[in-house]
């Protein structure tokens, strides 16, 4: 396993996704003679889990059963322990694409935070590429660090702990692109242009308040940057599930009610408990939003220098 | 010659400049202005606070059309002509400061026709499909094709199966993504794979080197065991013809916007000259008395075609060997056929613990997709969304949503392979299955269909 290869079998070392079941998941890093608790029953690592084929069915203790996936940037994201708020693979796929991120690409980021985007960006800059994170919080630089050995990624990557505002990346005139993801991104323009290769670049600014874009944007204007752009992405989930919508009694006649044209009660639907068959009802499938959704997590701002 | 935005121009003299370089078009060829045009200080600071006494007489500009046209004649730049139009606005100094740049704005766009040449990329050519060509990619908006880039972990080294009907383009986006490491077999209907938005990209040769290619209609016998090279999918001569075409129609626009085309058609131009001398050669050491006689040279067009067609069994032999190793990284489909079909069939070819995404401009046919794949199972976390895109004016004291949002960008279908159950595959297993899970889960899964 790495999260920039994948491989076909479980090892001893591997961080492996477990998937208790719809939405509910977690890390777990596999090593010989350790136990992992579930609700449904112990995962003994050294027997359930080394020399298992990833994506394999592993029954627990209790009966229950749960799969074992290979880690993904995606799904590291959604498990991956908070040590601050973290960017999610929606807004990581537009920024991905915004920076025109491939392989052999040289990117800047600042802060690491928790390492969800930083994820992201190691896996498409690879094999030849190379990620410079700066993170001013030296217990998070620290953990990161040892999260991209963990990963078996750190050859592409450098974190720095240092203040990207005050000290900029560490790094002048390499860089494809640079991502901000800091309180006052204004302040670290000038460091980004620095970075980024004289024959140019993109940059791309996260930022929750529209006065933060509005600085930042100004700033970017006089530093010379171009094709200013501020966008916002919203997901929207859908579950999918079956309707069952009652036809009102009119108080017509039998025969009334099966000219309406309705397909009402076919024989399919028996068993439905959404199914009244005697008052007739209409079932069809649909996608319906979720309750609540997320409805802002911050203006993404870009640009090109050239 | 190519002609964008009502403008025709001559490429010769934008030759040799970095991308991102601005052009302003003169009569015919290409002029290069400075990078920064030195802003219009005549920012005379006068400017009314309020429009409560500006009437709309029509009576405003005093330049009639016809004044406009005979500057425009006169060959006289397009920033003068800016600044005449300003002079002879009598309501111009009336109106707010943000009117003004307004105003100016609007007229530079109309008389300043300036033109930036930009290196092609994913985010450029999918916005411009977007834009101009939405029909030919079913919709896909340019930040759906991000989210399936990303849900597909489209990455170096991957052995992807890609089906589109999207000219090309997320074939394109995924080959960027992968920097020609790793392989990609692309399925595809009728006679040829078309590939017009991919020759956009300017990719080097080697990133076609692991680009293989597989007839959909071939699937079904590949998947039973019976599948032979004996049948052809028809004529390939009128398909590459077809797909040279449609390649030309959209260079065009293409060339217009990015002037990327320099790269890709002499990159083809040059393969159809590396493959005609070769076979020319061929030709010559097999006998050179064939070339007198017409009905000799039929002859040889035939034995020509029939070597193309032995070359392409020989590569269709081959893609077929890497999909029946049923090893595939991920699937990506973005096509204009129903989804349910293709996805049945093609996550055979997928290794479990891998991604897949599907793309439907339509959201029923997935909620289908999605009913079906459960009952095959052999998939998890299946999730089905849509991303909503805003854009917004940044200025300083102006800043607001723009007033025009993509009314729809499609839906995407994704989930993750795993191990399927073997002797359980058919439904009617699908149902003990079900009775096996805990307690809570079966919970959830009533919880879903109710």
């Amino acid at each position: 396993m790495s999260f920039v290869e994948y491989g076909d079998t479980i090892k001893d070392g591997d961080t492996a996704i477990v998937f208790l079941g719809h939405d509910s998941m977690f890390p777990v890093k596999v090593q010989h003679g350790n136990v992992t608790q579930t609700k449904y029953g112990v995962i003994r690592h050294s027997t359930d889990l080394i020399g298992k084929k990833y994506g394999s069915k592993v029954t627990c203790s209790k009966g229950g059963w749960v799969f074992i996936l290979h880690p993904t940037p995606e799904l590291w994201t959604m498990n991956l322990p908070h040590r601050t708020q973290i960017l999610y693979s929606t807004d990581i796929s537009i920024i991905t694409m915004m920076l025109e991120l491939k392989p052999g690409s040289i990117v800047c980021e600042s802060g690491t935070g928790s390492g969800s985007l930083s994820h992201a960006l190691i896996r498409t800059v690879a094999p030849t590429g190379h990620l410079y994170t700066v993170e001013f919080h030296q217990q998070r630089a620290e953990k990161a660090r040892e999260e991209f050995r963990e990963h078996g990624v750190e050859h592409l990557v450098t974190v720095t702990n240092q203040d990207v505002c005050k000290n900029g990346f560490g790094v002048s005139n390499i860089a494809d692109a640079v991502f901000l993801d800091i309180p006052s991104p204004w302040e670290a323009i000038g460091h980004a242009t620095s970075a980024l290769k004289a024959e140019g670049g993109r940059i791309c600014s996260f930022s929750p308040c529209i006065e933060q874009v509005q600085r930042t944007c100004l700033v970017m204007e006089e530093h010379g940057f171009t094709e200013l752009n501020t966008l916002e992405i919203l997901l929207r989930v859908y579950n999918v599930r079956t309707i069952s919508l009652q036809i009102p009694d009119l108080g017509k006649t039998a025969e009334d009610n099966s000219s309406t044209g309705f397909d009402s009660s076919n024989p399919s639907n028996q068993g439905s408990p959404c199914a009244n068959l005697q008052q007739g009802a209409v079932q069809f499938k649909s996608g319906v939003p979720l309750r609540e959704m997320v409805g802002h997590t911050g203006y993404l701002t870009f640009a090109t220098k050239s | 010659k190519i002609i964008f935005e009502k403008q025709w121009f001559y490429l010769d003299n934008a030759i040799g400049h970095v991308y991102g370089t601005t052009f302003e078009v003169t009569s015919g060829g290409n002029l290069q202005p400075k990078q920064e045009v030195e802003e219009t200080n005549t920012e005379t600071k006068e400017a009314g606070t309020d429009n409560r006494n500006i009437v709309d007489d029509g009576k405003s500009q005093k330049l009639t059309h016809d004044d406009i046209k005979a500057l425009k004649d006169k060959g006289i730049k397009g920033q003068e002509i800016v600044q005449q139009l300003i002079e002879n606005s009598t309501t111009f100094r009336d109106k707010t400061e943000f009117a003004q740049d307004k105003y100016i704005k609007k007229k530079k766009k109309k008389y300043e026709a300036l033109i930036t040449i930009v290196k092609p990329s994913t985010r450029i050519l999918s916005t411009m499909y977007y834009a101009r060509e939405p029909g030919k990619i079913n919709h896909l908006r340019y930040d759906t094709l991000a989210q399936m880039l990303t849900l597909g972990n489209v990455r170096a080294g991957n052995k992807m199966i890609v089906m589109e009907t999207c000219a090309g383009l997320v074939l394109g986006a995924v080959m960027e993504r992968m920097g020609g490491y790793g392989s990609i077999i692309q399925m595809y209907p009728g006679g040829g794979p078309v590939r017009a938005a991919t020759s956009c990209f300017g990719f080097p040769k080697a990133f076609f080197d692991n680009l293989h290619e597989f007839p959909l209609s071939k699937v079904g016998s590949l998947l039973s065991g019976t599948f032979s090279t004996e049948t052809l999918p028809s004529e390939p001569e009128d398909n590459v013809l077809a797909e040279e075409a449609s390649n030309g129609l959209t260079d065009e626009k293409q060339t217009s916007l990015q002037g990327t085309e320099e790269e890709s058609t002499t990159e083809a131009a040059m393969e159809i000259n590396q493959t005609e001398e070769q076979e020319t050669m061929d030709i010559n050491a097999e006998d050179v008395e064939l070339k007198e006689n017409k009905e000799k040279e039929n002859k040889e067009n035939v034995r020509e075609k029939q070597r193309k067609q032995w070359e392409r069994r020989k590569k269709l032999l081959e893609t077929a060997a890497l999909l029946r190793e049923k090893n595939a990284d991920g699937l990506i489909v973005a096509s204009k056929f129903h989804p349910t079909p293709l996805l049945l069939a093609l996550l055979e070819f997928v290794a479990p613990s891998r991604p897949f995404v599907v793309y439907c401009q339509y959201e029923e046919p997935l909620l289908e997709c999605y009913t079906k794949l459960r009952e095959r199972g052999g998939v998890i976390n299946l999730k089905l969304s849509e991303t909503w895109l805003r854009n917004y004016q940044v200025l300083p004291d102006r800043s607001h949503p723009k007033l025009t949002m993509s009314g729809g960008g499609g839906y995407l279908l994704s989930g993750i392979t795993v191990v399927l159950d073997k002797g359980k595959s058919d439904s009617s297993n699908s149902e003990a299955l079900k009775m096996e899970e805990p307690s809570s889960k079966r919970c959830k899964v009533q919880d879903l269909h109710c």
